[in-house]
């Protein structure tokens, strides 16, 4: 028996979110009595099992090949079985980025494996996992059991905490596949990165967002959003108003029909906070207001909050922020 | 070229907040049903290929036996042919997400050929993003999901751009694929007068899970203590000031001693 966790590489590093994943691995392994297993898949993965065994795993299996240097499903599918197999796994995790949600999908129904996808709580009971899910667009929750005797699970990222590096120990061992260009059926063709060191909204420990409040002028309502979540290295959002409005694309759109963040900081400029932005962003430990109107409902869930026009006390923060952060 | 829509009905996505516990223990809701809107992006991409590649559509649907409104919508819009999977009466049991994906699949390949099978993004409902990926497996098919766009159809193999983390790549892989689309792939059309006309005489065929194989006790997961998450009181903390930046420097002290920058 042992836990396993996918630990994603994108662009030659692990994706943050997946250490939280191990952390909370290290845990669950320890409940269960059983050992903490990493595995790295790529064409250069040695940076990343190195890191895996600082932050907590056992054993670090790898798996590298130029066949694995861009993610595709099929050739990562087979490499994660093999990897369950040789481990012994009956707890697997992933992040629930796009990529890891896809992953933890497939190899659970190859192998007949109950799936808790974008978890955000796990737990042991009784010598199983539980899984608490958010359904109903962020309107339920549900406890998850399993039947099967693997269990397998994306974790939302920003669920646990990052765990410290310690020192290395444990063993990494390289895993024996036999990869074949010529059976992945996908061909990665052209990809680009978003570029511009754009934060990940998902990932993001500070989001600002800016809502129809910048109506009378969307542009430089933008730019100033924009300009405070540079200084605070912050992700910029949306409310749904802003982006059917135009005024900024879909991805940035928090909300039921938009992404789940849960932030240590959430600043809310120009937003109502209508239920269905809430449900994307309640969770965030820390809510920040700015709006006009006293009575908007954003203040009934926000800590702290600024009763003001947004063009003006945007770039009264931006600028104090930029004197105490230099 | 035959093309396929996997269509679910989901509660309207405007009640999604009122559902209570017990609607969601129950498995029946209490809310108004409709096409799960991701869905409507996967059926107007049948459409449109269709017309880019000559081809026909057939919208798939598991649910009960009201869910055929859901395909009734697909097919006013333009999706050419329905099928819904109705659950047996005297079966409780829905199933997991594997059992919809086995009854997919296998309804899927009692169409004959099909190259393209399109699906939305997630349900509003179940919130899983995982049925594509199972009826993907289970077909043998190569999977490709958050399409953006699908650039080309040619010689056996699909082009497509797909949204990742942080980027976007080309990727192509030979028919037969299953695609999960993204809202950025289409603007879903409204059904036409005469289309709404039309589909609701439509009679839709129906299979069972029996005639399709598939056993309904096979789930691997179940939901329990399914509960409203807690309602959250904040004491917001209203920041006054004489002026904006005496209001901004104040702000900045509080979030600074909240160490959350
Ligand atoms: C099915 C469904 C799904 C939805 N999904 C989402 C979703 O995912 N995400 C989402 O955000 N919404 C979603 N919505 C929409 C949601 O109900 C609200 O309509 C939307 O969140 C409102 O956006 P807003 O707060 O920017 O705009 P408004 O509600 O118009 O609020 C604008 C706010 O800005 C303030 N304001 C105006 N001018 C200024 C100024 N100069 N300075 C400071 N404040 C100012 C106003 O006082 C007001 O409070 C959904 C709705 C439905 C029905
Ligand atoms: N019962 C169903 N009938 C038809 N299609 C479904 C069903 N459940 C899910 N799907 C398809 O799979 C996608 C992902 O759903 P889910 O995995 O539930 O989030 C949906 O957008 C639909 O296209």
């Amino acid at each position: 028996m042992s836990v396993l966790v996918w630990i994603e590489q994108s662009g030659g590093s692990a994706v943050a979110s997946c250490w939280e994943v191990l952390g909370k691995g290290r845990q669950l392994a320890d409940e269960l009595g059983s050992p903490l297993v990493a595995l790295l898949m790529g064409d250069d993965v040695a940076a990343g099992a190195d890191a895996a065994q600082k932050r907590g795993a056992d054993l670090v299996l790898t798996a590298s090949s130029p066949t694995l240097s861009n993610y595709r499903l099929s050739a990562y599918a087979d490499v994660l079985t093999a990897a369950i197999r040789e481990a012994n796994a009956t707890v697997v995790l992933t992040s629930a980025t796009l990529r890891g949600r896809e992953l933890s999908a497939a190899v659970a129904c190859d192998l007949s494996a109950g799936l808790a996808p974008d978890a955000v709580d796990l737990r042991i009971e009784a010598g199983k996992l539980v899984a608490v899910r958010s359904v109903y667009s962020g309107n339920i929750l549900a406890d998850i059991t399993f039947k099967s005797d693997i269990q397998v699970a994306s974790v939302r990222p920003r669920s646990f905490p990052l765990p410290e590096e310690g020192a290395a120990a444990g063993e990494i061992k390289a895993l024996d596949v036999a990869m074949d260009e010529a059976a992945v059926p996908e061909k990665v063709l052209e990809s680009k990165s978003a570029g511009g060191g754009e934060i990940a909204l998902t990932d993001a420990e500070r989001i600002v967002s800016g809502g129809r409040g910048v109506a009378q002028d969307p542009e430089l309502g933008f730019k100033l959003v924009a300009d405070l979540a540079r200084v605070l290295g912050a992700a910029v959002g949306a409310s749904r108003a802003a982006v059917d409005a135009g005024y900024i694309p879909y991805k940035h759109q928090v909300g039921q029909t938009g992404k789940t963040v849960s932030p240590n900081l959430y600043i809310a400029a120009g937003i109502s906070g209508a239920i269905q932005h809430l449900a994307g962003m309640g969770s965030s430990k820390l809510i920040v207001a700015i709006n006009k109107d006293a009575e908007a409902p954003i203040f009934g869930r926000a800590h702290y909050g600024i009763v003001g026009d947004l063009f003006e006390v945007l770039p009264a923060l931006t600028e104090e922020f930029q004197k105490r952060l230099g | 070229m035959k093309i396929a829509v996997l269509i679910k009905q989901t509660p309207d996505t405007a009640e999604l907040p009122k559902i209570s516990a017990a609607d969601a223990s129950g498995g029946q809701v209490q809310a108004t049903m409709v096409i799960n809107p991701w869905d409507e992006f996967a059926a107007e991409e049948a459409i449109d290929l269709c017309d880019r590649f000559d081809g026909d559509s057939v919208a798939i649907s598991f649910g009960p036996a009201d869910a055929a409104d859901a395909l009734k919508h697909a097919l006013a819009m333009g999706v050419n042919e329905a099928v819904l999977i109705e659950n047996d009466a005297d079966s409780s049991d829905s199933g997991d997400d594997w059992t919809t994906a086995a009854l997919l699949a296998a309804a899927i390949k009692a169409q004959g050929e099909v190259d393209i099978v399109l699906t939305g993004k997630q349900s509003v409902d179940g919130n899983s993003g995982s049925v594509f990926v199972g009826v993907a497996r289970k077909l043998g098919h190569p999977l490709l999901v958050n399409v953006l766009k699908i650039t080309d159809v040619a010689d056996g193999v699909i082009t497509v751009q797909r949204g990742i983390d942080g980027g976007e790549e080309t990727v192509s892989a030979p028919l037969p694929v299953v695609i999960s689309v993204a809202k950025e792939i289409n603007d879903p059309r409204y059904p036409s007068f005469m289309g709404i006309r039309k589909a609701n005489r439509e009679q839709i065929p129906t299979l069972s899970p029996s005639e399709l194989g598939v056993d309904m006790n096979s789930a691997q997961t179940a939901w329990t203590n399914i509960r409203k998450p807690a309602e959250r009181h904040t004491e917001v903390k209203i920041i006054e000031g004489a002026s904006v930046p005496e209001k901004a420097a104040k702000l900045a002290e509080a979030l600074i001693a909240e160490k959350v920058i």
